[in-house]
């Protein structure tokens, strides 16, 4: 059993090979056209000469930097407001149909008036990316805090528990997967619209650094650009399931 | 009977109080800018944002923008609804196949759709193909997903049952699989239903120049405030029916299947 797992391994790695493999090999051909899909290797070099020439790590920084503000803000927003509209009626009565308009709005369509109030600025992508990224936390909030386990609820009344420490010692850790669920979803949303206010306010990074690839006709540095994105996205959401996993580590040790 | 119609008093007043909000808003902003302590030049007043709403209305020129919208996004779903379901349903059957493609695609999955948009206007250049492929690339995923694990997660014995039937091939998938998992896929087409609509919308403010989004950066940045509103207006309210409608759909249409899904 454990060797055939390992050969399905191996067979996996062998497939992604062949795949990059077929790549170049039509590149080298000219059968695909180097001006839309540089060969696998041209991509590699341009990434190299990019780091080299100190232009990748500034443009990564300046994007994770902004998607990650963006993203704190909508975490504790989200949370606050999740837990008042689950908690509270009439906090629900009042908020619930306005926010329940605003959600299905693209974020990417307050860009524009973004521009006209903040200006090109990084405030400006900010302010879009926590509008953007607050909704799934919000929803996962709102779904945790309403799914407390009534048996716990009563316990904390019954022990004359105060609202702080009820919601801080019950509420937060019953709600916290919800939360995560959420705040997952957020981080992705957030480095989706840190790429595009780039691309938008041209402003340092890696989404404006792609966008001036296509405009110069540089596709290999385009697919570097692509290949860094993609690594991005692909590490912060590990980081954050690692998080979560020693966060939650007591629902499994219970379990 | 009065019980009942005072409880619909109340839920008048319930909706009442989820109006206050937005409305006192907008009564803020329309005193605000007749007082001249809100920029006029960026936030205009509410009336005026109703008049230019109702003229670009009137026109047709939101109409066609909202058309060019709705048709990227609707094409680009369907298309990775087609390609999202016919490999879901056979990775999802072939526990081998998964573990073989899996991490490649888990590699490709993480890369934001948004950073295809250069890409796509690269080999298409503008038009309504570049955002049908940039639709497409991020509507895939959530299907995809959502149709592994619903095939999946079938019924075992139901499998049984077709090969004790000696159904073929086509058969089995058309008459076992696809009822079975129907429902749950309809979950991640809704799911990528709303991504549609947002890269949509998205493609067209970065820099596909038509649909809703194009002509809400043109009215921004030519300096209209009073049209970019209307506009956002229109947008969020588009986005809301298109939402509505898809609950209807889910309820009317697709409520059998989840019966069957749960039995």
């Amino acid at each position: 059993m454990r060797r055939h797992a390992l050969g399905l391994r191996l067979l996996a790695l062998l497939f992604a090979a062949l795949l990059v493999a077929a790549w170049q090999g039509l590149a080298d051909a000219r059968l695909i056209s180097p001006v839309f899909f540089p060969s696998p290797s041209r991509t590699i070099a341009a990434l190299v000469a990019m780091e080299q020439r100190g232009d990748l790590w500034w443009p990564l920084a300046a994007t994770s930097l902004r998607m990650f503000y963006g993203w704190v803000l909508a975490s504790l927003a989200g949370i606050l407001l999740g837990s008042g509209l689950a908690r509270s009626g009439p906090v629900r009565a009042y908020l619930e149909p306005f926010l329940e308009f605003l959600r299905p709005l693209p974020a990417s369509a307050i860009i524009p008036p973004a521009i006209l109030l903040l200006g090109l600025t990084s405030k400006m992508a900010v302010v879009v990316i926590a509008f953007g990224a607050l909704w799934p936390v919000l929803l996962g909030a709102y779904h945790g805090f309403c799914s407390v386990d009534p048996q716990l609820v009563e316990m904390a009344t019954a022990l004359g528990m105060r609202w702080r420490s009820f919601l801080w010692k019950v509420a937060l850790p019953s709600a916290l997967p919800d939360i995560f669920a959420g705040v997952r979803v957020s981080l992705a949303i957030a480095l989706i619209l840190a790429i595009v206010t780039e691309m938008q306010s041209a402003q340092p990074g890696l989404g404006f650094l792609i966008l001036m690839a296509q405009r110069n006709f540089r596709s290999a540095e385009l697919f570097a650009g692509i290949v860094a994105l993609g690594v991005l996205g692909l590490v912060t959401n590990q980081v954050l399931m690692t998080a979560e996993r020693w966060l939650l580590r007591w629902r499994t040790l219970r379990g | 009977m009065a019980r009942n119609r005072q409880a619909a008093g109340w839920r008048a007043i319930g909706s009442l109080r989820g109006v206050a909000i937005p409305a006192l808003l907008l009564a803020l902003w329309e005193a605000g800018a007749a007082l001249g302590v809100v920029p006029e030049d960026t936030m205009s007043r509410p009336s005026a944002i109703a008049v230019a709403g109702w003229r670009a209305l009137w026109d047709g020129s939101l109409v066609l923008a909202t058309i060019q919208t709705f048709q990227c996004a609707l094409i680009g779903l369907a298309l990775a609804a087609m390609i999202a379901i016919a490999s879901g349903v056979l990775i999802g059957l072939l526990p081998a196949l998964e573990a073989v493609v899996g991490p490649t695609l888990d590699a490709i999955r993480p890369v934001p759709a948004v950073a295809i948009i250069p890409l796509a206007l690269l080999i298409y250049g503008f038009g309504v193909r570049m955002e049908v492929l940039v639709v497409t690339f991020a509507c895939v995923w959530p299907i995809l997903i959502v149709a592994v694990s619903a095939v999946r997660g079938m019924e075992p014995r139901l499998m049984d049952i077709a090969r004790t039937l000696e159904m073929s091939l086509a058969a089995r998938l058309w008459r076992i699989v696809l009822p079975a998992v129907l429902a749950r896929i309809a979950v991640g087409v809704r799911v990528s239903a709303g991504i549609a609509l947002v890269v949509a919308v998205t493609v067209e403010i970065v820099l596909n120049p038509q649909g809703l989004g194009y002509s809400l950066t043109v009215a921004a940045q030519s300096l209209h405030p009073d049209l970019m509103w209307a506009e956002l207006l229109w947008v969020g309210l588009t986005g809301w029916a298109f939402n509505r409608l898809l609950t209807m759909i889910d309820r009317r249409w697709l409520w059998r299947f989840h019966a069957w899904a749960g039995a």
